[in-house]
């Protein structure tokens, strides 16, 4: 176990020097910092002395050193754009996506587990299809339009009357497809301070309703994988010896579902679902900037558009960590949930 | 399929909606909730000449005099100004003034903040004419230019004056209070004492800020009636205008062109549009381009583009179409001047000067700089192919267009320009003067044009005191420009802001767009 985790912290730190390195590789290409530090008048020899004080002129391996050396002590250097050390800039954003990505990530437990196993039990179900064909849809409809057609929908409202308004049942059908909108369509209000740069949304109700339209738009991509993942396993699983074995034994129905197969239908999904929250937070990136919502995601696309090179490397190295800690996790709880599998690799 | 999900969406909406607790908005203060596209990038005024910065200064400050809608100038910190000889004015200032500090505004914080700005490095080119300024008296300053100098009044626009007293000494880190600190933590960049009808109450960045109204400011006669300001920078066009449209927000700025239909239709809000005073055009280089040095090549391609079609479709109306630099208002600005297009002799002038069979061309032009930008160059390049200019676009996000700007690496280069004095003269030095890289003369003049004479005459106007003199000399710039088809102009960038109803913007916008929020009136609502 512990040989395992230190083998882990290795794998770290390889991803994240690999990371800087390709990073501090491509800075030439995402632009003049300069540029977006001063204003249009400003003469040549005024933004030479910057880029000379700055140490933009030095040649790559030096401006290279010189981050290692200070990275190696913790210090990642300073953004252009907020004036302050890159790492308080990151971890003052981290939270904000953190919780988004919780919130997804409940929302998709919540969801796709019920629905999965539903569909697979009863698979000719006129509901199951339904869920089926909304899960196609959700999986071919790109993020941010997700997000415009529910801020429409939910913020600003719609108003749709396809159906006679002076009959009951056309006034009712009416309401029924109207929106009244007034959900927030942008930021995240004014979220509780826990400690340090964490402010929560998850403390008042205020803070839960910022949550659920970004929540819902990240969860859309997601959410149908994991039905259909889910339902195949589980289909698979139904197929099986053991199950068969244990319906002839008479076992109750509720039992074989939900305690004998969904344990094993679940493996693989761990697996899965385990790469896929670092790739949650990736898709965040799409979904904060349509939302506003003020988390790394949005962050980096600010520091890219301004060329901000401190801040692009040293989100990027965290990302790297996250996708390494939450692999780290998986295989952790993988172990717990089948213990045939042992960490070192070992045959048991 | 859609529609089912639209369906299900709706009903679990509606559940939700009725269950969510909407921001409690009722209290006795008046509070204005804007977006804007970005937030300023620091407290310290002289940190960078920008926009944001400037609509900030706004807020938080107030200048010596300011910019009134019709282009005049309005006494704000300067009650009265005398031209003493040629190169000395002396300004009368406000009395019984204060600072959000509580100390007293006197000469002494217009000398310190002037000599505060020649040490910016973004602020000290266009503060070079001023030689010294001195205190005469607590309320009297005296500014001497080293040569007569006629834009004086256009520079004290820029002048917001410091709380002196608050920005000497030195911080925790023992860092002077007034340094200037363009990449890192100073002091000015995060604490704010200026004269304006607005204190800073918090500041997080990229995220939130929030302004209270000044209770001691010495503008008893502003009509402004707003407590609170809160800013929330919202960069996603959609994202903003949706905000406005479903009442998170009150106001906001920019408004993208592809939404403007729909705000203006919109119940919930107003739109207000004006032509502004950035100019957006080509250049083509005669260094890269031998054709180029042919003044009928060069109207040629001014003539095979048509501006007014760019205006009118591309921009859907949302551009004032230009046939020179200078927008109305301005001195140099000639109401006559017209849009030349006209194909046949486009053609005609390609074949006079050697080239019916056209040549080949690279362009490049930013993607997320202008509003339309990438569009407006794949209209120009497919204008040109009718003279038979074969074009080769490259468009590029701001970050990287320019660096290769500079470089100046395509025969035809797109810009805009706004004059940071608001005259006319600042296009010519910086767009088509001869390029000198010592002196800093033509530094965005990626066409390389270059007519001496031209440079002269601007040189002589900067030191021409008699305004219509002046205005005649930049009238005659503007045409042998416009003559010699020095660049091709496409049209200045209208601007346009959105508002609740009941709030009263459009007495405090303004072509500069630097809205005077401390006279924003809110109308109560029931």
């Amino acid at each position: 176990m512990i040989a395992f985790l230190i083998k882990r912290l290795f794998h770290a730190l390889l991803v994240m020097f690999v990371i800087s390195i390709i990073a501090f590789s491509i800075q030439d290409n995402l632009g003049d910092p300069i540029q977006q530090m001063v204003g249009q008048s400003v003469p040549e020899s005024e933004r030479e002395a910057l880029r000379e004080e700055l140490g933009l002129n030095d040649p790559f391996l030096v401006q290279y050193l010189r981050f290692a050396k200070n990275a190696v002590q913790l210090d990642f250097g300073y953004s252009y754009i907020f004036n302050e050390p890159t790492t308080e800039v990151v971890l003052r954003h981290l939270p904000a996506t953190l919780e988004l990505v919780a919130a997804t990530t409940l929302l998709i437990v919540l969801l796709s587990v019920p629905i999965g196993v539903y569909s697979a039990i009863k698979p000719r179900a006129l509901l199951s299809r339904f869920f089926m064909g909304v899960s196609i849809v959700g999986i071919s409809i790109p993020v941010f339009l997700t997000a415009i057609v529910l801020i429409q929908l939910f913020a600003i409202g719609v108003t749709w009357t396809p159906f006679p308004a002076d009959t009951g049942w056309g006034s009712w059908l009416n309401d029924l497809i109207t929106t009244e909108g007034g959900m927030p369509a942008y930021g995240r209000g004014d979220p509780v301070h826990v400690f340090g740069t964490w402010y929560t949304n998850f403390a008042s109700t205020d803070g839960l309703v910022y949550l659920v339209l970004p929540a819902i738009s990240l969860a859309s991509i997601m959410l149908p994988l994991f039905i259909r993942l889910i339902r195949a396993e589980m289909l698979e699983v139904l197929q099986s010896e053991y199950v068969k074995f244990a319906r002839a034994k008479g076992i109750s129905l509720r039992r074989i579902y939900f305690l004998h197969a969904l344990k094993n239908t679940m493996l693989p999904v761990i697996t899965v679902g385990g790469v896929q929250i670092g790739t949650l937070v990736a898709y965040t990136i799409l979904t904060e900037t349509v939302f506003q919502w003020p988390g790394m995601g949005l962050m980096f696309l600010n520091a890219i558009n301004r060329s901000d090179i401190p801040l692009i490397v040293t989100y990027l190295m965290i990302v790297g960590l996250i996708f390494v800690i939450t692999n780290t996790l998986v295989d952790l709880i993988y172990g717990l949930v089948n213990p045939t599998v042992k960490l070192t690799g070992k045959p048991a | 399929m859609k529609f089912k999900r639209t369906l299900l969406a709706a009903v679990v909406g509606a559940t939700m909606t009725g269950a969510a607790l909407l921001p409690a908005t009722a209290s006795a203060e008046t509070t204005l909730r804007m977006a804007y596209d970005a937030d300023p990038v620091s407290l310290d005024i002289h940190e960078q000449l920008s926009g944001g910065i400037l609509q900030l200064s706004h807020m938080t400050h107030d200048p010596l005099v300011r910019w009134t809608q019709d282009l005049e100038f309005e006494p704000r910190l300067a009650t009265a100004w005398e031209q003493v000889d040629d190169t000395t004015m002396r300004m009368t200032l406000r009395e019984g003034v204060e600072f959000h500090t509580g100390n007293a505004f006197t000469a002494e914080d217009v000398v310190w903040t002037v000599e505060r700005l020649k040490r910016s490095p973004d602020f000290k080119a266009i503060f070079a004419p001023i030689e010294s300024v001195t205190a005469v008296d607590a309320a009297t300053v005296e500014f001497k230019t080293a040569e007569p100098y006629p834009l004086l009044l256009n520079l004290a626009t820029y002048i917001f004056p410091m709380d002196s007293e608050f920005y000497s000494g030195t911080d925790e880190d023992g860092d002077p209070k007034d340094e200037i600190v363009k990449n890192g933590n100073s002091f000015a960049s995060a604490n704010l004492s200026g004269t304006g009808p607005y204190t800073v109450v918090e500041h997080r960045k990229g995220t939130r800020m929030e302004f209270e109204r000044n209770p001691n400011y010495w503008d008893s006669e502003s009509p402004g009636n707003v407590d609170t300001i809160v800013l929330t920078p919202i960069s996603e066009n959609a994202t903003r205008v949706a905000a406005l449209l479903s009442g998170d927000v009150d106001f906001i700025a920019p408004v993208p062109p592809n939404d403007l239909e729909r705000v203006r239709e919109s119940e919930d809000a107003k739109l207000v549009t004006m032509s502004g005073t950035r100019i957006i055009f080509f250049h083509m280089d005669q260094n890269r381009v031998e054709a180029f040095q042919d003044p009928r090549v060069r109207q040629a391609f001014d003539y095979a583009v048509n501006q007014d079609a760019i205006a009118d479709r591309l921009m859907k109306g949302f551009a004032t179409p230009a046939a020179q630099f200078s927008p109305e208002g301005y001195a140099g600005h000639i109401e006559s001047l017209e849009r030349r297009y006209d194909l046949e002799k486009a053609q005609a002038l390609m074949e006079e000067a050697g080239y019916a069979d056209g040549f080949e061309i690279t362009m490049m032009a930013p993607n997320n700089r202008y509003v339309n930008d990438a569009k407006i160059a794949q209209a120009v390049a497919t204008m040109l192919a009718r003279i038979n200019v074969d074009v080769d676009l490259k468009t590029l996000p701001k970050a990287q267009y320019w660096g290769e700007y500079d470089d100046r690496a395509a025969d035809m280069m797109m810009i805009g320009w706004h004059a940071d004095t608001e005259d006319s003269a600042n296009f010519h030095e910086y767009l088509t003067a001869c390029p000198d890289a010592d002196s800093g003369a033509g530094q965005y003049n990626a066409g390389n044009y270059c007519n001496p004479e031209l440079d002269k005459l601007v040189a002589e106007a900067n030191l021409e005191v008699d305004l219509e003199k002046r205005a005649e000399m930049l009238q005659q710039v503007e045409q042998t420009l416009h003559d010699e088809a020095a660049f091709v102009p496409l049209h200045w960038q209208d601007l346009a802001w959105a508002a609740a109803p009941n709030v009263n913007i459009e007495p405090v916008l303004n072509v500069m767009n630097f809205p005077y929020l401390g006279d924003l009136v809110i109308d109560e609502q029931e």
